[in-house]
């Protein structure tokens, strides 16, 4: 019935859309997420492999970097497809289609945030993958569930970000502030590439007020049993902070705000 | 005639009686809880597919605007606009630049937002009840928009999918080939001209078949063969029941399709009547006469001289007939004696100069009945 056909599932339509954009782009927006993340690990991994140690020598430094590096490819793509989106959306006027029809703040807060979590779970796993066969030795997943735990809320969170990001910017400069001054540096000064335990201990207290350390810290225990901060402490924290901005996005949805003039 | 009473016969609409005469025709006979005829999986041709849901309280206006007014910064965009327009009409809104035709189409849209005032389609506010006042609603925007990363038929599945009709290639089809895109279903969005990317504007307006369809200037861009195509696929959905407000800059357009017309001017409504009330109101003959001198007696009509070529401005064919009579008693020869009708430029100038308005605001509200 079509009555029926129209109360449900216009968001469905939406994050189709969403993901349709990046799989039609899918060189740019996976394949070259996850070369650049391998990169990183070769880099990095050649040159400290031998001179760092992590979690009192438990874990190899290189593999310690896997769950860093796939983690941050989640987050950083996640906040990337939400804001795209949205700022080409809007600056080249094709919102108004999303706009005209009967979505509600709820619909498109859903679509924009599963579309951007898809991808960072995706370009993360892509990442997980040639990290499993160009890492020497076994790289087990001590708690698997923890892990999906805090990549699912990772992307959530910097997917709500994108969002966030995309409806306050009027152009790509102003994006690009917000991912450069706020995103990027958040995320490698979370632990990324080292355990704060090795830091100086201002830093160490200062990394504690950077809440892209606990996903990632959280993230790592999946692999290792071994983090930081203990895993609940992270848990509770990062599912607060997906709460707090789910609610924030969702207000400017519902206000409409620099979307509806 | 006056606004208040029915429009019947002023649409233009070239045959099945004008479409003011029956605005019920999707409302009263279809059930609210089933689709109507060949809805959603009508053959291509089939014009019960264009017919629209049966939505809406069967007695409401199409649109109701009640004083509204918004403010951009300095600027009054809308000072108090009181509108109506009944179920099936095929209604203009005209006005230059900055009127607030915009911006009253971006309200009824849920694109701006009023700073008072109220506004319904088929009777749902387009704030309170913002879902039923969209389903109903399809607007073709006036900026030439797409998303450059689709094809014309994805385009127009996935503004389909956000009404919830998921299985609409039946209509869509129906709609490609109204809008002579079907050869160009599969190509990407860029690889249209601007005359194609306006028709498919159209299409998106028109794919979740809404019962009221605004059209914000759809024909700028679109070369004359394919207007005239795309105003008969218009005309024959407001035959089928849907109620069309225009906004154009091509006044003839406007005279030629529209049974009401309103004019807007610096946020206010200034003039809204039957076209050809409009018209009438507004009427008058300019003589254009080519002889020795002009009848004594006529000099004040003079609008125009160029040499021996008069253009005196008549208020009816009566004095035309005064006008003749005049020169034969004083035996001046006519070289040339041409005739022009008021058309609906000449009122939209001389209504936008200031110098005529309708004669009583209040007026301005009042809507045939349907």
């Amino acid at each position: 019935m079509i009555l029926q056909q129209v109360r449900t599932g216009g968001w469905l339509t939406l994050l189709h859309k969403e993901l349709l954009r990046f799989w039609k782009v899918s060189f740019q927006t996976i394949a070259a997420p996850v070369l650049t993340a391998l990169l990183y690990l070769l880099i990095f991994s050649h040159v400290l492999e031998s001179r760092v140690s992590v979690f009192g020598g438990q874990v190899r430094y290189t593999a310690f970097l896997v769950p860093g590096l796939v983690m941050m490819s989640v987050l950083q793509n996640a906040f990337a497809n939400a804001s795209s989106s949205l700022i080409q959306s809007k600056i080249t006027g094709n919102l108004i289609f999303v706009l005209l029809p009967p979505l509600s703040p709820l619909d498109m807060y859903a679509a924009y945030v599963l579309g951007a979590m898809t991808r960072g779970l995706a370009v993360g796993l892509g990442v997980f993958a040639v990290t499993l066969v160009l890492v020497p030795g076994p790289l087990a997943l001590a708690h698997p569930v923890v892990a999906i735990a805090f990549a699912v809320l990772g992307s959530a969170i910097l997917g709500t970000l994108g969002v966030i990001a995309g409806i306050w910017a009027d152009k790509f400069d102003e994006l690009a502030a917000f991912q450069n001054f706020l995103i990027m540096p958040l995320t490698f000064l979370s632990g990324v590439f080292y355990s704060i335990h090795s830091l100086p201990p201002f830093w160490q207290t200062l990394s504690h007020f950077n809440p892209f350390f606990y996903m990632i810290d959280g993230f790592r225990y999946g692999f290792f049993g071994l983090s930081d901060i203990a895993p609940a402490i992270s848990l509770a924290l990062v599912a607060a902070a997906a709460v707090i901005l789910a609610a924030v996005a969702l207000a400017m949805l519902a206000r409409g705000y620099k979307l509806r003039l | 005639m006056s606004a208040a009473e029915p429009p019947q016969g002023a649409n233009s609409a070239p045959s099945g009686g004008s479409a003011a005469a029956k605005p019920q025709a999707w409302g009263d006979h279809t059930s609210a809880a089933e689709p109507p005829q060949g809805a959603n999986s009508a053959p291509s041709g089939g014009s019960a597919a264009a017919k629209p849901q049966a939505w809406g309280d069967h007695t409401s206006d199409a649109v109701e605007v009640i004083g509204i007014a918004r403010r951009f910064g300095d600027v009054q965009a809308l000072d108090g606009v009181d509108l109506r327009v009944a179920r099936g009409e095929f209604f203009g809104l005209l006005g230059p630049n900055g009127a607030g035709k915009t911006t009253l189409i971006s309200i009824l849209a849920g694109l701006t937002r009023a700073d008072r005032g109220s506004a319904r389609i088929l009777g749902h506010d387009v704030v309170t009840d913002y879902r039923q006042a969209r389903r109903v609603l399809g607007v073709v925007p006036q900026e030439l928009v797409f998303d450059p990363f689709f094809t014309v038929r994805e385009t127009l599945r996935i503004q389909s999918g956000y009404f919830g009709l998921r299985h609409n290639d039946a209509w869509i089809d129906e709609l490609l080939h109204h809008l002579d895109l079907t050869h160009k279903a599969d190509a990407n969005m860029r690889a249209l001209s601007g005359g194609m990317k306006r028709r498919v504007l159209v299409g998106q307006a028109l794919v979740h078949k809404p019962p009221v369809i605004v059209l914000d200037e759809p024909t700028a861009g679109v070369d004359v063969e394919l207007r005239q195509s795309l105003w008969a696929f218009i005309r024959k959905l407001n035959r089928d029941g849907h109620t069309i407000i225009l906004t154009t800059h091509y006044l003839e357009e406007a005279e030629a399709l529209c049974g009401r017309i309103a004019m807007m001017k610096a946020g206010r409504i200034v003039a809204l009547d039957t076209t050809q009330h409009l018209l009438s109101r507004f009427s008058g003959i300019t003589v254009r006469l080519s002889a020795p001198r002009l009848p004594s007696a006529w000099a004040n009509r003079l609008q125009e001289q160029e040499g021996q070529v008069f253009y005196l401005g008549l208020d009816s064919y009566a004095e035309l007939e005064r006008l003749l009579a005049s020169l034969r008693e004083e035996a001046i020869a006519i070289d040339e004696l041409t005739l022009a009708q008021t058309d609906l430029e000449q009122v939209f100038l001389r209504i936008m100069a200031g110098t005529e308005t309708t004669d009583d605001p209040k007026r301005l509200a009042e809507v045939p009945e349907s």
